[in-house]
C-alpha cells in the first residue's frame, strides 16, 4: 500500500475530546476528496473508537489517547490506540447491544457502528496492555475519478 | 444542546442542536427526564433540524427516552433528521420503533391520527 500522508494525534482521555479528534481525522481525510457520507462514516467511526478508549480502556480522564491516521491512494486507514485496561473477549465486545457499562445507558452498538461505516475493522486487544482498532475506509470518489481520467 | 420546548396538549415537542456524542450524552439524557418527570406529558416528539451529528451515544439516549414514554401509552416521534442521523438510526433498528417525520407539524398530525 502506498502511504501518501500521515499524521498523529495524541490527547488525553477527556470526553470533550471525542469531538476534537473526529473533526481532525475527517480533515485530514479531505484530501482524498471523499463524499459528504464518507466524511460522516469516518467521523462516526473515530467518534465510536475515541469513546470506547475514553470510557472502557482508561477509566481516568489523565491517560493518553493516541490516533494515527494514513492516506494511501484510495483508502483511509485510522488506528486509535489505548494503553488501559484491554479486553479479556475481543469477540464478546463486538457483538451488537453488548455493553459492559449497562449503567451508563449505552447501547452497545459502537462496534457494530465501526464495522457499517467502515470497510475493514479490527480490534487487538490483551488484558491490562490495552487495545487498538484499526479502521480502513476506502474512498470511492477519487477512485472513479482516477478511472475516469485514465 | 436543548434549543426549546413547548408543549401541544400532552405532547412534548424538543429540539435538539449541535452534536449527541458521549461527552454531550448525559447532559441531554438529565434535561430531557427532568421534562419527563411531568406526568402529563404522554408523547414526545424530538426536532433534530439542528443535530447535526450523533454517535451511538445517542441511540442509548434515544431508546431510554423511548421505554419512558411506551410505559405511559405514547409515542415517540423524530422530525428533520439529516442523512448521518438517518443512517445510524437505520443501523440501529431506531427506526422500526420509533416513528420518523419529515417535519414537526407531520409529527403532531400522526400522533393525533392514531389516538383518535
Amino acid at each position: 500500500m502506498n502511504i501518501k500522508n500521515e499524521m498523529k494525534l495524541e490527547f488525553l482521555s477527556r470526553s470533550q475530546n471525542e469531538a476534537f479528534a473526529r473533526v481532525a481525522v475527517a480533515a485530514f481525510a479531505a484530501q482524498l476528496d471523499p463524499t459528504l457520507e464518507e466524511i460522516a462514516d469516518i467521523k462516526t467511526a473515530v467518534s465510536e473508537a475515541v469513546t470506547n478508549a475514553i470510557i472502557h480502556g482508561y477509566d481516568n480522564p489523565n491517560e493518553m489517547v493516541h490516533v494515527r491516521t494514513q492516506i494511501s491512494d484510495y483508502s483511509v486507514i485510522i488506528e486509535v490506540i489505548d494503553h488501559g485496561k484491554g479486553m479479556e473477549d475481543v469477540e464478546l465486545a463486538r457483538q451488537p447491544l453488548y455493553t459492559s457499562k449497562p449503567e451508563l445507558e449505552r447501547s452497545g452498538m459502537g462496534f457494530t457502528v465501526m464495522e457499517t461505516f467502515m470497510d475493514k475493522v479490527e480490534v487487538n486487544s490483551a488484558p491490562g496492555q490495552g487495545t487498538k482498532v484499526r479502521m480502513v475506509k476506502y474512498i470511492s470518489h477519487e477512485a472513479d475519478e482516477t478511472r475516469r481520467d485514465g | 444542546m436543548l434549543t426549546d420546548n413547548k408543549r401541544k396538549g400532552d405532547i412534548l415537542i424538543v429540539g435538539l442542536s449541535g452534536e449527541l456524542d458521549h461527552h454531550h450524552s448525559a447532559e441531554v439524557r438529565d434535561a430531557l427526564d427532568r421534562l419527563l418527570d411531568d406526568p402529563s406529558i404522554r408523547h414526545m416528539i424530538l426536532n433534530l433540524r439542528h443535530l447535526h451529528f450523533m454517535d451511538s451515544s445517542g441511540i442509548g439516549v434515544f431508546m431510554g427516552r423511548y421505554k419512558t414514554i411506551h410505559k405511559r401509552g405514547g409515542q415517540f416521534s423524530i422530525a428533520n433528521i439529516n442523512s448521518q442521523l438517518a443512517r445510524i438510526l437505520e443501523m440501529s433498528g431506531l427506526y422500526r420503533i420509533l416513528k420518523v417525520h419529515d417535519t414537526v407539524e407531520q409529527a403532531i398530525d400522526g400522533i393525533r391520527g392514531e389516538s383518535e
